[in-house]
């Protein structure tokens, strides 16, 4: 988390035009309901995929909630995307049982095979690496989760493998 | 005939949905008539995916790691009773599992989730029904304080002393809270629980809310548990139409609903009067105490927060009465204890054990001993909060007492085996390079304390410690354990002070010899080829930088000026011939 300056705090934000209208039906449910500003913007989030600018500021001017205060949500917790992501997430489990049975090679091979440092994107955008605290599967570690899909008891070589499986459909499905 | 496939998140992982839906399929290609169930994770994770088939007089027959390719030509064989002793678990690991005392977890594995049938068929909401039928407020928490019963999220506090102060509180609404913000990495008692018998836990929580008073539970899970809050909703959607909440619970005239709330990912969030803060829907900061939660909570309310597995404790005790479960366990800690066992160990998984076992007996009766038969170096208990149990203490029973006396902590229950070939300053590295992360930044020691910690850790395994960092380390460590308002920073420095505690001369070896004892620390090894080289070239192929050098059977060289140390040169050798230096 850290703090971040106040001062360039809204360039940490990537502004968008999107379709603030989506967001109408979240707001009518929960707007009225004192202390409902995380389910906001985890709704949100759903809907856009991170959240832009423009989607906070909305929020601010319908909830009534200063906008200093969504930032400070929106940055304090580590689930809040402030920037898009690529079509494939890859979660790579960094946590204890994970880290002593070898996270971190697989984390070289990641990087290595995609050219990305976690937070990062690749340039084709098909790529997003975040590490995480625990994904909960510890007897298979070491393990990383890409869109949903748990992948266990890896090797440097395994993860590289499992990589271009899904870059090679990703780039049929484009194909298409 | 019945057929029951675990699909907890592990099992899911492992490909248990596979298995499922092949099944599923088979079954209503040929209408079968058979019944096809889901269950949680039973625990031996190491297993998964497990499949249990149940002949008609009920006999179980449980196969182990089951693929969805051979799942059929078990079912053929389950069906003609031909079923062979290599595809069922092992007479071995099913001792594993008899060794344990089951109750937070004892449906889990067994009975399906998604039903609240089951859960009632297996003593389910009976214990709900005595207490609103039959008890006080007052019968109701003087029967947990009988039951010895202590917080299982860690700090071990008497679970009726709580109660009882929201108890006595007179404003209302009060607020019965479930922490189910299981944060730990390496830990994932909860999470099971959930996945496996979440009404067990709804109906800890409507007996603890009579206890106090309180009309409205809330359950704050990590958003990261998707599995679990699906079978949250489904049951908390089955409890109100089957009557055990909502209005007039069993017509005792008391009312009690439960709502779910998702965390967004803080560590720090796990501390109870962070986790209100998050509620309210603001940063997860920590807030002053007194006034404790009981007094002024959620929404300055009387509140209580219990852990997932404190509340999944509670049916047992009404069940089967406090004076049954205080039998359970050592002097002062009652009852079991739910440990995730993972890291280096061959049997990892869910455990549950009297309070008191010996450590060895969870790591070898039941762990199976250590991965790949390496020298047991120290179980880390806690977390990022905790500390480690060296090898020579591995006959130290597994109590709230004897744990904190040599140095750890009970934890929520992660147990993490590490090896001989874990470095212990790399690993206070990284719980502390957690902790740091985690800090919220609301109080200066915790936040730049464990930052300046980190970044001596950091010089350390570089090469560049110096005389005096060890003794600057354990100043600094009290002086974030004292300047912290909550117990994320109270606890960021115990695994180095522990660490420090047990394996002292780990650091003065990387400080004062740059040696790396355990060959882990990057900068302070090098890989060096050896005569018994065959010059086979598959380490000069693998090599990533190119650093490798020789002539096809002839000894090869490293030049170390380009070598990156990633170690890829000694896994892939296949004589041995890559030493570490």
């Amino acid at each position: 988390m850290g703090c971040c300056g106040a001062k360039d705090l809204k360039s940490k934000f990537v502004d968008a035009d999107v379709d603030l209208s989506l967001l109408d039906e979240v707001l009518g449910k929960y707007k009225s309901i004192k202390g409902s500003l995380i389910t906001i913007l985890q709704q949100a989030q759903d809907i856009y995929g991170y959240l832009p600018l423009s989607v906070l500021e909305y929020i601010a001017q319908e909830t009534g909630v200063k906008s200093a205060q969504i930032f400070g949500v929106a940055t304090f917790y580590a689930q809040f995307r402030l920037s898009p992501i690529g079509e494939n997430l890859i979660m790579l489990c960094k946590g204890t049982a994970c880290h002593v049975n070898g996270a971190d090679k697989i984390e070289e091979a990641i990087i290595e095979e995609l050219n990305i440092h976690d937070g990062e994107t690749t340039e084709d955008k098909l790529f997003t690496l975040n590490n995480v605290a625990c994904l909960g599967c510890c007897s298979l570690s070491p393990v990383m989760m890409i869109n949903g899909e748990t992948y266990g008891s890896l090797t440097p070589q395994k993860a590289k493998k499992i990589l271009k499986e899904i870059k090679t459909k990703s780039l049929a499905k484009e194909a298409n | 005939m019945k057929v029951v496939v675990g699909l907890g998140s592990c099992g899911i992982a492992a490909g248990a949905n596979k298995v499922y839906e092949t099944l599923r399929e088979e079954i209503d290609n040929k209408g079968l008539d058979i019944d096809l169930k889901i269950a949680g994770c039973v625990g031996s994770c190491h297993l998964e995916p497990i499949v249990d088939f149940y002949d008609d007089e009920g006999h179980l027959d449980r196969c182990v790691k089951v693929s969805a390719d051979k799942v059929l030509g078990l079912l053929d064989k389950a069906l003609k009773k031909e079923l062979d002793e290599s595809s069922k678990i092992t007479e071995v690991d099913n001792m594993a599992l008899q060794k344990q005392v089951r109750i937070a977890i004892e449906n889990c594995g067994y009975i399906n989730p998604e039903d609240i049938n089951e859960y009632i068929a297996n003593g389910g909401y009976s214990g709900l029904k005595k207490v609103l039928t039959e008890m006080t407020q007052e019968q109701v928490i003087e029967e947990v304080k009988v039951a010895g019963l202590r917080g299982r999220g860690g700090a071990g506090f008497p679970t009726w002393f709580k109660w009882n102060a929201a108890y006595r509180e007179k404003a209302t609404p009060k607020y019965m809270v479930c922490n189910a913000d299981e944060g730990d990495p390496g830990a994932f008692m909860d999470r099971s629980v959930l996945e496996g018998d979440p009404h067990r836990v709804l109906e800890g929580m409507a007996i603890g809310g009579y206890a106090m008073g309180a009309n409205e539970g809330i359950i704050y899970v990590r958003a990261e548990y998707p599995l679990a809050i699906k079978r949250l909703e489904i049951a908390i959607k089955q409890a109100k139409e089957a009557g055990y909440l909502g209005k007039n619970i069993f017509g005792s005239g008391f009312d009690f609903d439960i709502r779910i709330k998702a965390g967004a990912g803080a560590f720090v969030c796990g501390e109870e009067t962070a986790l209100i803060a998050s509620l309210e829907g603001e940063r997860g900061m920590p807030r002053l105490k007194p006034p404790f939660p009981a007094q002024k909570g959620f929404w300055n309310k009387p509140t209580n927060i219990n852990n997932v597995e404190t509340f999944a404790n509670v049916p047992w005790i009404f069940r089967h009465g406090g004076a049954e479960y205080a039998k359970l366990g050592s002097e002062k800690s009652k009852g079991t204890k739910v440990f995730a066992l993972t890291g280096k160990i061959k049997k990892g998984g869910l455990v549950e054990v009297p309070m008191g076992m010996p450590l060895r007996e969870i790591i070898y009766d039941i762990g199976g001993g250590i991965l790949n038969d390496k020298k047991f170096k120290a179980v880390q208990m806690g977390g990022p909060s905790g500390g480690c149990i060296p090898a020579e203490l591995i006959d130290t029973p597994i109590d709230y007492e004897s744990v904190t006396k040599v140095g750890a902590i009970m934890g929520s229950g992660g147990m993490v085996v590490i090896d001989e070939t874990a470095c212990m300053v790399e690993m206070a590295k990284f719980f502390l390079s957690f902790t740091r992360k985690e800090s919220c930044g609301k109080c200066i020691h915790c936040r730049l304390g464990t930052k300046r910690m980190l970044e001596i850790l950091e010089r350390i395994t570089e090469g560049k410690g110096k005389e005096g960092d060890i003794e600057t380390l354990e100043n600094l460590a009290r002086e974030v354990q004292a300047g912290s308002l909550c117990q994320l920073g109270i606890t960021a420095p115990n695994p180095v002070l522990s660490m420090i505690k047990n394996f002292r001369s780990e650091y003065e070896a990387h400080i004062r010899d740059k040696k790396c004892p355990a060959h882990v620390c990057k900068s302070l090894i090098t890989y060096e080829i050896k005569e018994n080289c065959t010059g086979c070239t598959i380490c000069a192929r693998n090599c990533p930088v190119k650093a490798i050098s020789g002539v096809l059977k002839g000894q090869h060289k490293i030049d170390q000026e380009l070598c990156t140390k990633c170690g890829k040169c000694h896994d892939v050798c296949k004589f041995s011939a890559v030493e570490i230096n």
